[in-house]
C-alpha cells in the first residue's frame, strides 16, 4: 500500500473540510494538507443548505440574543462557553467569507441582508437567496484553489483512521478509479464528513451522508456524543424529502392543516396574530413544529397523499415578485417535484429528517481525546446545537469550527505533533485496515444484500427512533440494530472490479450507518427524559435533574455500546422553560 | 488489467449532423456564405459599371435572368436567417441595464428589428428618389 | 399511483474486461412522478449491483449526476420518466472519458476552472473587522446569475468545440471567469485575462450555444463568454488609444 505523507490530512471537503484547509495554509503555508473526499468538493452536501447562516451584524440585535436564542433553542443541552464564542466569532466568518466573494442577498444600501428565522428573537439570517449553502460551499471551494499547499484528492474514501497509543497517525482511503488503498499518513486529522441522515428513510440528506466520518472516530474509541437527538425539519417535500427552506416561513409562509386552520397555535405557539411575530408561530423552533405535526396526524388533520401524511405550507400571500426574488428555488423544486407553483397553489409538506445535533466528541478546539485528531461541522458535537439546532446555526458552525479546527491542527502539527510511536505499530494497523478493505472485497458465499439490510437499518430507524419515542420502540431498534450488525458479516459484494466500485463503497457506507444507528438507538433509549428533538412519550418531562447532561456512546467490538454521561457546561443561562409565542411578553 | 477510460471518437467532419441544434448552428454560418457572395456579386457589378454601359447592360441581363434571380432569393432568405439569428443573440453579447434593472431581451431584439425595418425604409425611399 | 414499464438502456463499459462500451437494457417499473435517477438506483439496488453512477443531492444542486438522456444531457435527478413515453437511453456525458459506466473522468474541467482564477483578487486584503464590503443589489445582480453554476458539465457535454478541441477553457469555467470579473469586489480582470482572452479561451468559442440551452440552473455561460469577447475586444483597442490607462 503506497503511503502518502502530510502534515494534516482533512477528511471531508464540504463547508468546514475546506474551511479548516483555508485556517491552515493561511496560519502555516509550509504545511503540507491533504484534503480527502469520497466526492468532489462541490457536490458535499453543504450545496444543499437553502435558508442561511446565523450572525450578529445589525443594531437591533446583540451577541446576547444570539447566545439566549441558541441556549434556549438547544434546551439547555448546550455547552455554553462553545457558544459564546461561536457568537462573536459568527459575525466575522460570515464576514470574511464576504470577503472571499459569497453573494450575500443585500438591502437597498448595500450592507448584508438578513431574515427571520424559526426560534430567532430578531432577524440575524445573512443569506444568498435561498442558495445560502450552495454559494457558501462554492465560494469556499474557489477560494481554496488559490492556495497551492492545499493538495487535494478527490474521489477518495476514507475507511479508517490510524491511531497509536491515543494518537492519530492518518487515515486509509480507497483511491475510488483504481480501487487501490492508500496511507494517509498525517500528523494531524481533521474529519469533517458531515452528518448522518442516510440512516433514516426519508431525509433531507443526500446519498453521500452516510456518517462515515463519525463511525471511524467512534470505532478508534472517541466516544459519540449527544446522538439521540435528530433534528426533524417541519418542511419537506412528500416523497422526496426535498428540503423546503425555513426562509420561506421567514419570508411570511404559514402552515396550515386539511380544514386550513393555522394548527400551530394549539400547541404553546400562538396566538396567530400580530404577524408575522419572531419565535411564534411558523417561526417556532424546528422541533416543536415537527412535533406539532405529529401530534395533527394523530388527531387525523392532516392531509393523507400516497407518500404519507401532510400539511400546507401557504406562499400564495407573498405575491410572485417576493418570491421570486426571496425564494427561486423553493418555487423551482416544488414546481418540479412535486407539480405545485407556490405562487398559485400551498406546498404539501411533512417532517423530514434533517441534522444529526449529535457526533464525535470534541472540546472547544475542535479536539478529540485522540491526540491529533480533531472534528468539526455536522460530523463533530461540540456541542453549541445542544438537543435542537436551531435553524441557520449549521452553516456558521461550519465556518466558525472548521476554521478553529484547522488553526488548532496546524499549531498541533507545526509542533511536530505528538509523541513519536512505534512505526511498526503503524503499518500494522495501517495495514489491518487494507486487510479489512480486501477481506470483504473477496468474500463470497455471502447470503446478505446490501440494498435490503439498508432498507430494514432505515425502516428501523424511523419506526423506532422518529419523533416520537418510546422505551419499547427503542427497545426493538436497539436489538434490530444488533441483528443487522450480525447480518453485515454475512454480505457478499456482487461487483468485483476495482475502477469505481460503487457497491464496494456503498458496504463501506453501510458499515458506517450501522455504528451511527446503533450509537443513537442506544443513546436514545438510555435517555429516559424528554428534550428537545427527543421526544419520549413514556417520559414527557424534561429531568434536569438525571439528564442535564451530555451523553456519550463508546464503541464496543461486541455487543451495544457503553453510554456514559458528562456535564453540560453552564456559564450564565440556567435551565428555564423553553417560551414562544405570545407568552413571551 | 486495466484499460482506462475510454475516449469516444468524434466524427471530425459529421459531428454537426447529430443533433438539430448543431445543423442549425451551422446553417447560420453557412448563412454568411451567402452575404458574402452577394457582396461579391456587387463588388462585379461596381467592376462591370467602371468598364462602361455595354459591360454593364450585360452585367444586369445576368442578373435578371432566371438563375441570377434564384440566385438572389437563395441569398435573401439566408441574409434574412443570418441576421434574424444574429439579432436574436444579441442580448446575451450585449445585455443593457437601466437603473440596475436588466432591459428584457424582447426588447434589445426589437430594437435591432425596428433599426434595420427604418434602415431599410430609408434606403429605398432614397433609391426611389 | 400509476406504474408503466420502462425500458432502461444504459451504457455500460468496465475497463477491466470492456474494450468498448456497450448498452444494457433493463426493465424498470416506474412510479409516474419518478426521475431518470430514480430509475437507475432502483436498477442499483434491485438488479444489477454492478451499475456505476454519480449521485447525491437528488434536488439538482450538487451537480453529481449529469448523464446524457435520449441524446440530451440532464441532471438525472430533474429529467422525469414521464416524459419519455418510449425508451430511455442514458449515457455517460459526451466529451469526457469514461472511467467506468456512466461516471466520466472530470479532471480536465477541475485543471480549467482552477486555471481562471475563480476567487476574489484584490489589490489589499481588508482586515475582517473594517465589515463587509457595500454591494448594491444592482452590483450583485450584474453578476449572480453567472454565479449559479453548479459545475455539473453539461455545458460541456453539449459544446462541439471542447468535443473537437480539448484545449478550450469550456463554457463552466468561462462564466465563472466572467463571474469574478464582473463583482464589483474583484480586481482580478487582468490576472484572468491571460487564461481567459486567449485562443483556448473565449475565442475558440463560436457562439453554438448549445451550453446555454442545455444548463440546468440559467446560467447561459454563452451570453459571459460572448460578453467577454466585447470586453476583451474593448480592452484590445483602449491600449492603443489611451496607453497611459491603468490595465
Amino acid at each position: 500500500m503506497e503511503t502518502l505523507t502530510s502534515d494534516v490530512a482533512i477528511v471531508g471537503a464540504g463547508g468546514a473540510g475546506l474551511r479548516a484547509a483555508i485556517a491552515l495554509a493561511e496560519s502555516n503555508p509550509g504545511l503540507r494538507i491533504a484534503l480527502i473526499s469520497k466526492v468532489y468538493p462541490m457536490r458535499s452536501h453543504t450545496v444543499a443548505a437553502e435558508g442561511g447562516a446565523a450572525g450578529v451584524i445589525k443594531d437591533n440585535d446583540s451577541f446576547d440574543n444570539h447566545f439566549n436564542d441558541t441556549v434556549a433553542g438547544g434546551d439547555w443541552l448546550c455547552d455554553q462557553d462553545a457558544v459564546e464564542f461561536f457568537i462573536h466569532e459568527a459575525p466575522k466568518e460570515l464576514t470574511r467569507i464576504e470577503h472571499w466573494g459569497c453573494p450575500w442577498s443585500r438591502q437597498a444600501d448595500g450592507h448584508v441582508a438578513v431574515r427571520p428565522f424559526g426560534g430567532m428573537k430578531v432577524e440575524r439570517t445573512w443569506y444568498a437567496a435561498d442558495k445560502t449553502g450552495f454559494h457558501l460551499l462554492h465560494t469556499l471551494f474557489q477560494t481554496t484553489l488559490k492556495y497551492p499547499s492545499i493538495k487535494r484528492y478527490d474521489e477518495y474514501f476514507s475507511t479508517d483512521i490510524v491511531a497509536v497509543d491515543d494518537a492519530c497517525q492518518g487515515v486509509v482511503a480507497l483511491e475510488m478509479r483504481t480501487g487501490q488503498l492508500r496511507f494517509f499518513r498525517a500528523k494531524a486529522v481533521i474529519i469533517a464528513t458531515g452528518g448522518a441522515g442516510r440512516i433514516f428513510p426519508f431525509t433531507t440528506n443526500g446519498a453521500i451522508k452516510t456518517g462515515d466520518g463519525m463511525a471511524m472516530a467512534y470505532r478508534i474509541g472517541v466516544p459519540l456524543k449527544d446522538m439521540e437527538f435528530v433534528q426533524y425539519h417541519p418542511t419537506g417535500l412528500p416523497g422526496t424529502g426535498i428540503l423546503i427552506t425555513e426562509g420561506s416561513r421567514g419570508e411570511g409562509g404559514i402552515l396550515v392543516n386539511k380544514d386550513g386552520y393555522r394548527y400551530l397555535q394549539d400547541y404553546d405557539l400562538g396566538p396567530p396574530d400580530p404577524w408575522p411575530r419572531k419565535k411564534a408561530m411558523e417561526l417556532g423552533p424546528r422541533d416543536r413544529l415537527s412535533q406539532a405535526f405529529w401530534h395533527e396526524q394523530q388527531k387525523g388533520r392532516t392531509i393523507k397523499t400516497d407518500y404519507g401524511d401532510v400539511v400546507h405550507l401557504d406562499l400564495r400571500h407573498l405575491g410572485e415578485a417576493k418570491i421570486n426574488e426571496r425564494l427561486p428555488m423553493v418555487r423551482e423544486l416544488s414546481k418540479s417535484y412535486v407539480g405545485i407553483d407556490p405562487v398559485d397553489a400551498p406546498i404539501p409538506v411533512r417532517p423530514v429528517v434533517h441534522y444529526t445535533m449529535g457526533g464525535i466528541d470534541t472540546d472547544i478546539n475542535g479536539a478529540t481525546r485522540v491526540g491529533g485528531l480533531f472534528a468539526a461541522g455536522e460530523c463533530a458535537c461540540v456541542s453549541i446545537n445542544g438537543a435542537n439546532r436551531l435553524g441557520s446555526n449549521s452553516l456558521t458552525e461550519l465556518l466558525v469550527f472548521g476554521a478553529r479546527a484547522g488553526r488548532a491542527a496546524a499549531e498541533y502539527a507545526a509542533a511536530g505533533g505528538g509523541a513519536a510511536v512505534s512505526e511498526a505499530l503503524v503499518t500494522e494497523q495501517a495495514e489491518a485496515a487494507e486487510n479489512r478493505v480486501l477481506a470483504l472485497f473477496r468474500r463470497t458465499n455471502g447470503i446478505e444484500d446490501i440494498a435490503a439490510l439498508r432498507r430494514e437499518l432505515t425502516a428501523t430507524m424511523e419506526a423506532g427512533a422518529g419523533i416520537y419515542r418510546s422505551e419499547g420502540s427503542l427497545q426493538e431498534a436497539c436489538a434490530k440494530m444488533a441483528e443487522i450488525r450480525q447480518r453485515y458479516a454475512s454480505i457478499e459484494l456482487r461487483d468485483k472490479s476495482n475502477v469505481f466500485n460503487t457497491d464496494l463503497t456503498e458496504a463501506l457506507e453501510l458499515k458506517s450507518m450501522i455504528d451511527v444507528a446503533s450509537a443513537l438507538a442506544v443513546s436514545a433509549y438510555h435517555r429516559t427524559e424528554s428534550r428537545g428533538s427527543h421526544q419520549r412519550l413514556d417520559y414527557t418531562d424534561r429531568d434536569d435533574e438525571k439528564f442535564l447532561k451530555h451523553s456519550l456512546a463508546t464503541y464496543a467490538a461486541q455487543g451495544e455500546p457503553r453510554i456514559d454521561y458528562c456535564d453540560v457546561v453552564i456559564t450564565r443561562s440556567k435551565p428555564g422553560d423553553r417560551v414562544y409565542g405570545g407568552k413571551q411578553e | 488489467m486495466i484499460r482506462g477510460p475510454y475516449v469516444r471518437p468524434v466524427g471530425r467532419y459529421s459531428w454537426w449532423l447529430s443533433q438539430p441544434r448543431y445543423i442549425r448552428y451551422m446553417l447560420r454560418e453557412v448563412s454568411a456564405a451567402f452575404i458574402g457572395a452577394y457582396i461579391l456579386m456587387l463588388i462585379v457589378g461596381l467592376l462591370r459599371l467602371s468598364q462602361g454601359p455595354a459591360a454593364y447592360e450585360s452585367y444586369l441581363t445576368a442578373v435578371l435572368s432566371s438563375a441570377g434571380v434564384a440566385f438572389g432569393l437563395i441569398t435573401f432568405v439566408f441574409a434574412v436567417y443570418h441576421s434574424l439569428t444574429w439579432f436574436r443573440v444579441t442580448p446575451k453579447a450585449m445585455p443593457l441595464r437601466m437603473r440596475g434593472k436588466a432591459v428584457p431581451p424582447a426588447i434589445i431584439v426589437g430594437a435591432h428589428w425596428l433599426g434595420w425595418a427604418v434602415a431599410s425604409l430609408l434606403i429605398l425611399l432614397w433609391v426611389a428618389v | 399511483m400509476r406504474e408503466t414499464i420502462h425500458q432502461l438502456e444504459v451504457l455500460r463499459y468496465d475497463p477491466e474486461t470492456d474494450t468498448a462500451p456497450h448498452f444494457q437494457t433493463y426493465a424498470v417499473t416506474c412510479q409516474e412522478d419518478w426521475v431518470v435517477l430514480d430509475a437507475i438506483n432502483y436498477v442499483k439496488e434491485n438488479l444489477d449491483r454492478t451499475l456505476s453512477y454519480r449521485w447525491s443531492c437528488h434536488m439538482a444542486v450538487c451537480g453529481s449526476c449529469g448523464m446524457v438522456v435520449n441524446g440530451e444531457p440532464v441532471l438525472s435527478c430533474h429529467a422525469f420518466v414521464r416524459d419519455y413515453p418510449e425508451k430511455i437511453r442514458v449515457e455517460p456525458l459526451a466529451n469526457f472519458p469514461i472511467e467506468r459506466d456512466l461516471v466520466v473522468a472530470i479532471d480536465d474541467f477541475v485543471e480549467k476552472l482552477t486555471s481562471v482564477k475563480p476567487y476574489i483578487i484584490s489589490a489589499e486584503e481588508r482586515p475582517v473587522e473594517s465589515g463587509e464590503n457595500l454591494q448594491s443589489p444592482e452590483q450583485l445582480a450584474v453578476f449572480k446569475q453567472y454565479a449559479d453554476c453548479i459545475n455539473c458539465l453539461l455545458c460541456y457535454s453539449a459544446c462541439p468545440q471542447y468535443a473537437l478541441n480539448d484545449s478550450f477553457i469550456g463554457p463552466a469555467a468561462l462564466a465563472l471567469a466572467h463571474r469574478y470579473n464582473l463583482d464589483s469586489r474583484d480586481e482580478g480582470r487582468s490576472a484572468r485575462a491571460d487564461v481567459v482572452a486567449s485562443n483556448p479561451g473565449i475565442w475558440e468559442c463560436s457562439f453554438v450555444g448549445a451550453c446555454s440551452e442545455v444548463c440546468p440552473k440559467d446560467v447561459d455561460p454563452a451570453a459571459a463568454i460572448q460578453q467577454t469577447k466585447i470586453a476583451s475586444t474593448v480592452d484590445y483597442f483602449m491600449r492603443f488609444l489611451m496607453p497611459w490607462r491603468k490595465q
